[in-house]
């Protein structure tokens, strides 16, 4: 899980740079969304874990964190 | 078209939005390596002006030297009629590709026009989606259907130059060292919503066209449809424009809310592809979101999964629209209202009833 989570911020850090973003913080309460971000978040957790998000896992609260999306892909390896 | 003549193969109905052009002996006679005298080839100019005011784009896929192609280019005062010129010693397919990735449209919605029939089998062998053009067809490419947009709207007449405006953006966001949301600050957008006029249609019906990709159904509406509906008191026809430092992007956004007794229904909301990065879809949910709560109406939204369509998807769930049940293929979505967040800072927001004369 550790890894995901290093991959995890990796990945946002592009769209963050400046801050070190905690495990736990509420990522779109820093008020930055768009549909494009949104998508390539989504993809990417499909291409680098290799797992299908279905639009049933497509909600705003198993994105919000580093915790929450690394919780998704863990959810998602069990199912 | 079929090639060798200049017939169109069948009436496929598709708009070409962009038009890749080779240079030696298609655009002008001769070849630019082996005779700088060159002579542009007799009425291209026109076509390439008149394209232009059509609204459609134009790139090269030429095998050549860039900084001579571009001089000579220049003499004849066209250089800058061409966004994203791909004038190196590649294989075309390949120029076309990069063309149509760096302006994000359609494979299938470029054409290119080449002298060379072994040039042309090229792209249409590993492309078969873009239509190619024998240079010989000149002297009729703008009696083509496929050339012939409906309309022709003030968003169509500035769109090469929206595009240019787009590339000083992007190389402004590469060399830009802050992060994303400080990059949209800078640009310093305002965002203008209103209720569309009856000299916004024709736009709108162009957006409905042109957009696939952040298109909540996929239906297109017909001028008289939009009118009706732009009339109709159950009905908002919302439009949004959108300017930055750079200039203006145009009408970019549209949407349509059926207002019944107890309940919206948001039945289309679309985003031109050029601004699917600033955030702005999410804003014009966020504003319907808050109308429909000051008047004390449910919101629900339709939705139609085409294969292009998954981003505008995302972008309902990640606004906390809930999948309330399926009507065949339609998503019927709805957003308790509950928890709406603020407007971000980083754009500067009117909203209008009445759009005025305003330039965009």
């Amino acid at each position: 899980m550790e890894k995901d989570k290093i991959k995890i911020r990796k990945f946002l850090s592009r769209f963050f740079r400046k801050r070190e973003l905690l495990d736990d913080e509420d990522i779109f309460s820093l008020g930055f969304v768009n549909s494009l971000f949104a998508m390539q978040l989504v993809l990417f957790i499909e291409k680098e874990f290799g797992i299908q998000v279905d639009n049933n896992d497509m909600d705003l609260k198993n994105f919000s964190s580093i915790n929450s999306i690394s919780q998704l892909i863990q959810d998602k390896r069990v199912a | 078209m079929a090639d060798g003549s200049c017939k169109n193969k069948e009436e496929t109905g598709k708009n070409i939005k962009c038009l890749v052009w080779d240079i030696d002996n298609t655009l002008w006679n001769g070849i630019l390596s082996e005779d700088k005298q060159v002579t542009l080839r007799k009425g291209v100019v026109e076509v390439i002006k008149t394209l232009d005011e059509r609204g459609i784009l134009q790139s090269i896929a030429s095998k050549n030297n860039y900084e001579d192609t571009m001089e000579k280019l220049k003499e004849f005062n066209l250089d800058e009629y061409f966004i994203y010129p791909q004038i190196n010693w590649n294989a075309k397919s390949h120029s076309i590709k990069k063309i149509a990735q760096l302006i994000n449209i359609g494979i299938d919605t470029l054409a290119f026009i080449d002298d060379q029939p072994a040039e042309r089998d090229e792209v249409r062998f590993v492309l078969p989606q873009v239509s190619c053009i024998d240079a010989g067809c000149l002297g009729t490419i703008l009696d083509m259907p496929e050339l012939n947009p409906r309309f022709i709207t003030e968003d169509s007449k500035l769109r090469r130059s929206m595009y240019q405006n787009d590339i000083l953006r992007k190389n402004k966001e590469e060399s830009f060292s802050g992060t994303q949301e400080e990059f949209l600050a800078s640009l310093e957008m305002v965002l203008t919503i209103s209720s569309a006029q009856e000299g916004d249609l024709e736009r709108a019906e162009e957006l409905t066209v042109r957009t696939h990709q952040l298109n909540s159904t996929g239906y297109t509406y017909s001028l008289e449809a939009l009118r009706t509906l732009q009339e109709s008191s159950n009905h908002k026809l919302l439009i949004a424009g959108l300017e930055d430092t750079y200039g203006i992007y145009g009408k970019i956004g549209l949407a349509l809310v059926e207002c019944k007794e107890d309940e919206w229904v948001l039945k289309l909301l679309l985003m031109s592809c050029r601004v699917m990065s600033r955030g702005v879809g999410t804003i014009m949910l966020n504003h319907i979101m808050r109308e429909a709560k000051a008047a004390n109406k449910k919101l629900k939204a339709e939705f139609i999964p085409t294969d292009r369509n998954r981003m505008m998807y995302i972008t309902y769930k990640f606004a906390g629209f809930k999948e309330m049940h399926k009507d065949g293929d339609m998503v019927i979505f709805e957003n308790d209202l509950l928890n709406i967040p603020p407007y971000p800072d980083y754009i500067e927001l009117i909203f209008r009833q009445e759009a005025t004369n305003l330039a965009f």
